[in-house]
């Protein structure tokens, strides 16, 4: 199903002549922003230049550190008047990211959700609970704005405890949700200790699922909990929030409009293209908005780009799921180690429960903490410790390092209210 | 063959999860006869001879608790010297394993509790050598 068919599937020279005149366009508005026309006059640039796809490696790169250091307005492309909301990142250190948006702003992003939304089949006749945090963060409201655009019956929910969550879901019949993964696998557990089966007792069909990265494994294990189907949401504050990519019903990578970002893949460290289908940095550039476009932007998100048309016939080139941040890569007795290499190897266990949390301690004494699923439990001592020692096996085989392996009771470790925390990093090194 | 049940749960080996355990098994009225504690390294396993093993494991579990069930022989001996010798000495003669193995003394009666992994075939040679196995009603009784 499409929202906007003509726009979604755009003939590819099409759509990239759009891009390059909305490119120009956002060269020309950022002329405005001292921050930008400083870099511009460094090199000379003007938005004439801009002649090719490949010209736009002749613009600067924006960090997240230039974000911080033009707190709160200094990347503000347009009169105060002009913008009506503003969102900040969750910055876990030091000052937030903040981003605004104009009234064509809010509209816009409402409208790239509106089309993640039908593009998985859901319709106006669908219950969406959205339980993302309202306020600061893009996911409640940017969410909630694109999926009344295509006129579900929206329910505000925030992440509220889980079991006003429950009682939404079967008051209301609720059939979709957005939730992050961690929240979604606490919830699973949570349904199976209340004894309640989500495949009979709830009408949940479909899950949105992002802010977080998380692995295939992961996906089906949600999948398998909670008995519907979960797409993978792709966005991040400084683009808008959540929309910028999307996975359709082929649930196999994640469209990025490309009406309205510019999509580069670059070597983190030398800031060079890969090439297609290689793994890199994911670079941004919003060209389709008026408050506040960035060029450039450094996500620090790893992924690469999934050669090849798609089965739904949108034109718009798929992304990989995030394999990882570049900021969240660990060096542990010098070896490179993403969460998400430990995360894959723990989902596909059956006996291991869906929490999980990695301590650094020491020097470079890395214990993995599992939780036990009820399932796995025979009341056997020694199976357990076969079990632990299969896991760090397993782990072994995955990152080259051989972690303690402790496990620990269903439910005994943290639950975060927003993002998971998955890595406890206390070394003295 | 005569078997009992016990209830078996998981617990991180560290203060008060055998409080939180018994907190959950008292709110249930449930009575606890036996209990062993197998641990290992950060966790361990407590076996429990309840009163009414099935609702024990449901409450375990609806509190949070990975729990199961376990069958178990229970097997009565005289309480003097020996006794147990006795015991060991034929399920040795057979070859038979003893995993968990526990024991109490009530009443001037003494009941050993083990785990093998035949258990059909363990009570089979108790009872040829002329001792009790205890049904889950007697071993609750004693």
């Amino acid at each position: 199903m499409f929202w906007h068919q003509e726009i979604e599937t755009l003939h590819r020279p099409a759509l990239d002549a759009l891009q390059l005149e909305r490119l120009r366009e956002t060269v020309r508005r950022l002329e405005r922003v001292p921050f930008y026309r400083g870099k511009f006059l460094k090199t000379g640039i003007q938005p004439e230049d801009i002649k090719s796809a490949a010209d736009i490696r002749r613009l600067p790169f924006t960090t997240a550190a230039d974000l911080r250091e033009n707190y709160p307005d200094g990347l503000l492309a347009v009169a105060r008047e002009e913008v009506l909301r503003l969102h900040t990142s969750s910055g876990t250190t030091g000052k937030p990211k903040a981003l605004f948006f104009s009234r064509r702003d809010v509209d816009t992003a409402a409208e790239l959700i509106a089309r993640a939304v039908c593009m998985t089949g859901v319709t106006r006749r669908d219950v969406f609970q959205n339980m993302m945090s309202y306020g600061l963060f893009t996911g409640g409201l940017v969410m909630h704005y694109g999926a009344e655009k295509v006129g579900c019956l929206v329910i505000p929910a925030g992440p509220g405890t889980s079991e006003r969550q429950l009682l939404l879901m079967q008051d209301f019949r609720t059939t979709v949700i957005h939730i992050l993964p961690s929240y979604a696998l606490y919830f699973a557990d949570f349904l199976e200790k209340k004894g309640i089966d989500p495949r009979k007792n709830l009408a949940l069909r479909k899950a949105f699922v992002g802010a977080e990265p998380h692995t295939e494994e992961t996906r089906r294990k949600i999948e398998e909990a909670l008995g519907l189907d979960v797409y993978n949401s792709y966005g991040l504050t400084e683009m808008n929030g959540p929309g910028v990519a999307f996975e359709c019903e082929g649930k196999c990578g994640m469209h990025l409009w490309e009406d309205n970002f510019v999509l580069e893949i670059i070597h983190p460290a030398t800031g060079e293209p890969v090439d297609d289908g290689q793994t890199g940095e994911l670079v941004l550039t919003s060209i389709n908005r008026e408050a506040m476009p960035l060029l450039r932007y450094r996500t620090r998100d790893l992924t690469s780009i999934i050669p090849g048309p798609c089965a739904c016939g949108r034109t718009h080139r798929r992304i990989h799921r995030i394999t990882g941040r570049s900021d969240d890569m660990l060096i542990v007795r010098g070896v490179n180690i993403f969460p998400q290499q430990i995360e894959r190897v723990l989902m596909a266990m059956p006996q291991i429960g869906r929490n999980y949390v990695i301590q650094l301690e020491g020097l470079d004494d890395m214990t993995v903490k599992v939780e036990l699923s009820p399932a796995g439990f025979d009341g056997e001592v020694g199976h357990l410790t076969e079990l632990q020692n299969q896991v760090a096996e397993k782990l072994r085989a995955e990152i080259w390092i051989r972690p303690k392996v402790e496990l620990v009771a269903c439910g005994s470790l943290p639950v975060a209210e927003g993002k998971a925390k998955r890595v406890i990093d206390k070394r003295s090194l | 063959m005569n078997t009992v049940k016990l209830v078996a749960v998981f617990a991180e080996n560290r203060p008060g999860q055998a409080a939180r355990v018994t907190e959950i098994l008292a709110r249930a009225n449930i009575n606890i006869r036996c209990i062993t504690v197998a641990s290992s390294g950060t966790f361990g396993v407590m076996k429990l001879l309840v009163n009414d093993p099935d609702l024990a494991c449901q409450s375990l579990k609806q509190a949070g608790f990975a729990a199961t069930l376990t069958e178990v022989i229970a097997v009565e001996m005289p309480d003097k010297p020996g006794a147990l010798h006795t015991v060991a000495a034929c399920l040795a003669a057979h070859d038979i394993n003893l995993c968990n193995t526990s024991g109490f003394v009530a009443n001037h009666r003494a009941i050993l509790v083990i785990e093998v992994e035949d258990t059909a075939q363990a009570g089979e040679i108790l009872k040829k050598q002329g001792l009790h196995v205890l049904t889950q009603q007697e071993a609750l009784a004693v």
